[in-house]
């Protein structure tokens, strides 16, 4: 067999099993927690800081739209089909799914040296340098280098560390800061925020800006090259070959 | 077969005989300690189950927030309640002298207790927050005496597993697990505030039971049924917010 040949059917390992079951686990139970996440909001689309707050009181902030309870004052003169009973049901279902699923990767993580070999950006790249580098090559919408098959680059490590230890662990706390159960256990949990309706917002925020992640990390997806991307979360590899094993 | 596949194989297998053994083990147990709720069948059961589960042995104990005076809500919001029946614009007109609260069920002495007889038990108050699942809330001192004080007075038996309450609004009752009705925070509310309590929040008597989210605290409570099958009950899902798409378990 010809060399040529032998190069072409050589595989880059990219994901590992772990990951992918975990990444799409949580994809899922991430789109679930969104779309009920909405529904409940519209329930009651006003916001507030402290620890109480209702339509009696002054709100932050109200998003402009109808609510699904008649008692909202909206100025709309409509009111929204409520779907707060199955949502909640599938919202604290699904925050389970990925919680449990966290644990799995969290210890996957630290265990297997994926957080240490591929999140924690390598010393070298510890610099403004390194950022500004990297945002310079996808400005010119360079082809990534060979080492970004396998492994991520400064600018992907450091929103994956985000997400994973900043945003998820603060959309679970200020979940849980809303639960009058969980909270007599745990004061804390929602006096650090400022009370229940501050947790309540954050929380808001905190969903707003995982879904500007998912946003940019689909794009980011999408321009890197979509097929071969996917095919790498999918079967772990990013150059597929005819003999699957 | 190459040996790396092979050796995934047996880990996976191993692993999924675990999760399998993992999974009836939990199951067993939840059943045994009571800590399936009773809408825990289905396709949310599983994450009903885990809740409920977490937080019983996490917080059975456990005494709800409370906050200082200077917390309570100024202009608290009472929320809607069904237009008054015939009999209750008739027992407010007596200045609900002749409302009656029934406790019966599995119990040594099914009784009836006046308001009076309620006022003349143990009175506690609380100053704790109402937070509804649509994410409003509100802080407010709540008076009355704990439904466990009621529940001494008629001998719960040994048996009985949850507390079934009615309201005096057709088709509306809920209940709580035993534990949850012996809390010294579940409170038969005849005050707020300093004053009577205002029938929009629920008065002459409302159930209070301030860990869990305000739709479990029922308005208007006259009749309570003490039970060791919660099956018997509605559709057997422990209230009537199942039927209607809501979980019976609301601590969060």
């Amino acid at each position: 067999m010809p060399a040529v040949s032998q190069l072409e059917k050589t595989r880059t390992r990219r994901h590992s099993g772990v990951v992918r079951a975990t990444h799409w686990i949580t994809f899922i139970a991430f789109m679930a927690l969104l779309i009920t996440g909405g529904e409940i909001v519209i329930s009651h689309p006003r916001f507030y800081w402290g620890e109480v707050g209702n339509v009696n009181t002054h709100p932050l902030f109200v998003i402009p739209i109808p609510a699904s309870r008649d008692t909202v004052p909206t100025g709309y003169n409509y009111v929204m089909p409520d779907q707060n009973g199955w949502s909640r049901y599938l919202h604290f279902e699904a925050a389970w799914v990925a919680v449990l699923t966290a644990i799995v990767y969290g210890l996957y993580g630290i265990f297997s040296g994926h957080f240490r070999k591929n999140l924690i950006p390598k010393r070298a790249d510890w610099t403004w340098r390194a950022y500004w580098d990297r945002i310079a090559l996808y400005l010119r919408r360079k082809r990534p280098d060979r080492a970004e098959d396998s492994s991520y680059n400064v600018l992907q490590r450091t929103a994956y560390l985000a997400v994973i230890f900043v945003l998820f662990p603060l959309i679970i706390w200020t979940g849980l800061a809303m639960s009058p159960t969980f909270t007599s256990a745990f004061p804390a949990t929602s006096e650090l925020l400022g009370g229940r309706q501050s947790a309540r917002t954050i929380h808001f925020f905190v969903s707003g800006l995982l879904l500007l992640f998912l946003f940019v990390h689909v794009v980011m997806v999408a321009l890197s090259g979509f097929r071969s991307r996917m095919r790498a979360m999918i079967t772990g590899n990013t150059r597929d070959s005819e003999e699957e094993r | 077969m190459n040996p790396i596949s092979r050796r995934k194989l047996i880990y996976g297998g191993v692993a999924a005989a675990a999760g399998i053994g993992g999974l009836a083990t939990a199951e067993h147990l939840a059943k045994r300690y009571g800590l399936v709720p009773p809408d825990g069948a289905g396709i949310y059961g599983p994450g009903e189950t885990l809740t409920y589960a977490c937080q019983k042995l996490l917080t059975t104990r456990l005494p709800a927030r409370e906050f200082s005076r200077d917390m309570i809500s100024k202009n608290p919001f009472a929320n809607e309640i069904a237009p008054p029946t015939e009999e209750f614009k008739r027992l407010q007109a007596g200045g609900f002298n002749d409302w009656r609260l029934t406790v019966d069920g599995t119990v040594a002495r099914p009784t009836s207790f006046s308001l009076a007889d309620l006022k003349s038990m143990p009175i506690h108050s609380q100053i704790t927050e109402i937070a509804c699942e649509e994410g409003w809330s509100y802080v407010a001192e709540w008076i009355g005496t704990p439904l466990s004080s009621v529940l001494n007075e008629v001998g719960v038996l040994p048996q009985s597993r949850y507390v079934v309450y009615y309201t005096v609004e057709k088709n509306l009752w809920g209940s709580i697990d035993i534990a949850d009705a012996h809390h010294p925070d579940t409170l038969l509310a005849m005050g707020m505030n300093d004053g009577e309590l205002p029938v929009p929040f629920g008065g002459p008597l409302r159930l209070r039971i301030p860990r869990q989210l305000g739709y479990k605290s029922l308005k208007f409570v006259r009749h309570i049924t003490v039970t060791d099958d919660i099956k018997k009950f509605g559709s057997g899902k422990g209230s009537v917010d199942p039927d209607y798409g809501y979980a019976w378990y609301a601590g969060i």
